[in-house]
């Protein structure tokens, strides 16, 4: 989206300033999504579709009501339907809606090479800035969640704004404003914690003792929370991830190893101009050259016939 | 091209273009790829026409360099190949350092530093060009898993490092010892150079009559 909301930044990838943050009383917002109230209507998939004004063509059908299959470019939330045989032999039919999950510790964000390609406002909310970005796919692969998709049209990086645009303005995310069950909340990341405990306490009360929030802690919380029946089997939730965090491959080839490779490069460069300054130059001497000629001569080398006229050696 | 009477041939015309090739290509990705690497370079993108470009032109170089390297390893394995006075030279790399190669063992067409650049080259080239196919989005992007990936781009960008600290050696190596230089762009060198730091193959090419740069294979005199 667009990058007018600049003052609100507390993380800007590729930027070793700290941004200004300049509103910082911005209130961290929370996107809630009930699944236990989730009728699979797909009614957000297509006010997502019809506010970010992206028209994915019709797939194919493959024997499920996934539609599509995955995320992809221009799909930034779709439905992902489960079904779960419980311990009871009833069928649960688990729908999730995927998506970004918006972490307070992206791992997209710390991944990018490009400054300014991924943006974290004060709200909360985990921003593509897509004029910046280089359809690199690094987000892609910092992503503990799998979300990030490139476009084969314009090689740039595209997810779920959590409708940036429209909170900047004082409107709930499209999704938000189109779910028919209240299965979609959004507020106040405190709200809707507070409300996703009471909803929890019912469920409990109803049966569903491992009833919970989804807020993973690896990622330090994230903007996008889940109300699960099964909050302690997250994997059931078309693999939800139990304990995201971001890769520790990611985190080294992100962290320790870039400060390392340019001390080491640059220790490389300065050895060799303390060598040259110590040392010198490796000069060929008249000496050297004499011998090479006797060397020459006595093996009939023709070439070497004539050589002692010349008075310079180029070295 | 005109040189000094009684010079010889270091390195072939194939030889040096290929060599510069590879040298233009180990520069464009060392750029770009630096400036992927970390963000206080990522300003070296713009010499590339900013980061799309960079990102989209970077793997091709890649491909070109990786021709171009294998180019140089034919040319260049066989008088690369280890042997027990490489490991004497190693033990002596302090005389060597001081510019007293007097008592050094005599050097063949290659030092062992040299043939240590050349096999670390010879290794890292293909893993950096395979690690790169993996995380080349546009193309392979689906090809691999995520974790496959991430693990692709950690050891793209170890290797990386490791070639560009031995490539900043290797440029060195040409700066200090005089003459190494023009040996890899006009291709000769005077016999005093042949004889100073690689008196091994000075004498191969003068009992065989070559003038450079592998000796003559029938070892007849060239009168």
């Amino acid at each position: 989206m667009s990058d007018l909301q600049s003052q609100d930044y507390i993380r800007r990838s590729a930027t070793t300033m700290i941004p200004p943050d300049a509103r910082s009383w911005e209130d961290q917002v929370a996107k809630l999504i009930d699944v236990t109230r989730c009728i699979g209507c797909k009614a957000c998939q297509a006010a997502c579709m019809e506010w970010n004004n992206l028209r994915d063509p019709v797939g194919e059908f493959h024997g499920t009501y996934d539609n599509p299959l995955d995320l992809d470019p221009k799909t930034w939330t779709v439905m992902k339907f489960t079904e779960y045989e419980n311990p009871d032999g009833n069928l649960e039919w688990l729908i999730r809606k995927d998506g970004c999950m918006h972490c307070e510790d992206p791992g997209c964000l710390k991944a990018c090479p490009a400054p300014g390609a991924i943006v974290q406002y004060a709200n909360g909310i985990v921003d593509f800035i897509s004029e910046n970005c280089i359809g690199c796919g690094y987000c892609v692969k910092g992503c503990p969640f799998d979300i990030p998709r490139i476009s084969p049209v314009d090689h740039k990086s595209y997810k779920c704004t959590l409708c940036s645009d429209r909170v900047a303005v004082g409107l709930e995310p499209a999704c938000v404003k189109a779910c028919p069950t209240g299965a979609i909340m959004f507020g106040s990341k405190a709200d809707m914690t507070d409300w996703a405990g009471e909803r929890i306490v019912e469920l409990k009360s109803r049966g569903f003792e491992n009833a919970g929030l989804y807020d993973p802690p690896g990622v330090q919380g994230t903007h996008v929370m889940y109300v699960l029946h099964h909050a302690d089997k997250p994997g059931l939730y078309a693999d939800l991830p139990e304990n995201p965090k971001i890769s520790s491959t990611v985190e080294f080839w992100k962290g320790l190893i870039k400060p390392v490779a340019l001390v080491g490069i640059a220790a490389a460069a300065v050895s060799g101009f303390l060598h040259w300054v110590i040392a010198g130059p490796n000069v060929v001497q008249p000496e050297d050259e004499q011998e090479a000629e006797e060397v020459l001569e006595a093996n009939g080398f023709p070439e070497a016939r004539g050589r002692s006229q010349r008075t310079e050696h180029p070295t | 091209m005109s040189r000094p009477y009684g010079t010889l041939t270091r390195n072939s015309t194939i030889t040096r273009l290929n060599h510069w090739l590879t040298a233009a290509c180990f520069i464009l990705l060392m750029l770009s790829g630096l400036s992927m690497f970390d963000p206080l370079l990522y300003w070296l993108s713009n010499l590339f026409g900013g980061g799309q470009w960079t990102r989209a032109v970077h793997p091709w170089i890649g491909c070109v360099l990786l021709v171009s390297y294998t180019g140089l390893i034919i040319q260049f394995w066989r008088d690369n190949l280890w042997t027990r006075d490489d490991v004497a030279w190693m033990k002596a790399i302090d005389k060597v350092l001081e510019n007293k190669e007097e008592g050094v063992p005599e050097v063949a067409r290659f030092n062992a530093g040299q043939k240590f650049v050349f096999w670390s080259m010879t290794l890292l080239v293909p893993v950096l060009f395979f690690t790169g196919i993996v995380i080349w989005e546009y193309y392979f992007g689906t090809y691999t898993s995520i974790p496959t990936q991430r693990a692709a781009l950690l050891i793209h960008s170890l290797a990386a490092i490791a070639a560009i600290i031995i490539w900043i050696v290797h440029v060195y190596a040409a700066i200090w010892v005089r003459g190494s230089m023009r040996a890899m762009t006009q291709g000769w060198v005077t016999p005093g150079w042949a004889w100073r730091h690689h008196r091994k193959w000075f004498r191969s090419l003068a009992t065989t009559g070559s003038t450079g740069p592998r000796p003559n294979s029938n070892g007849r005199l060239n009168k």
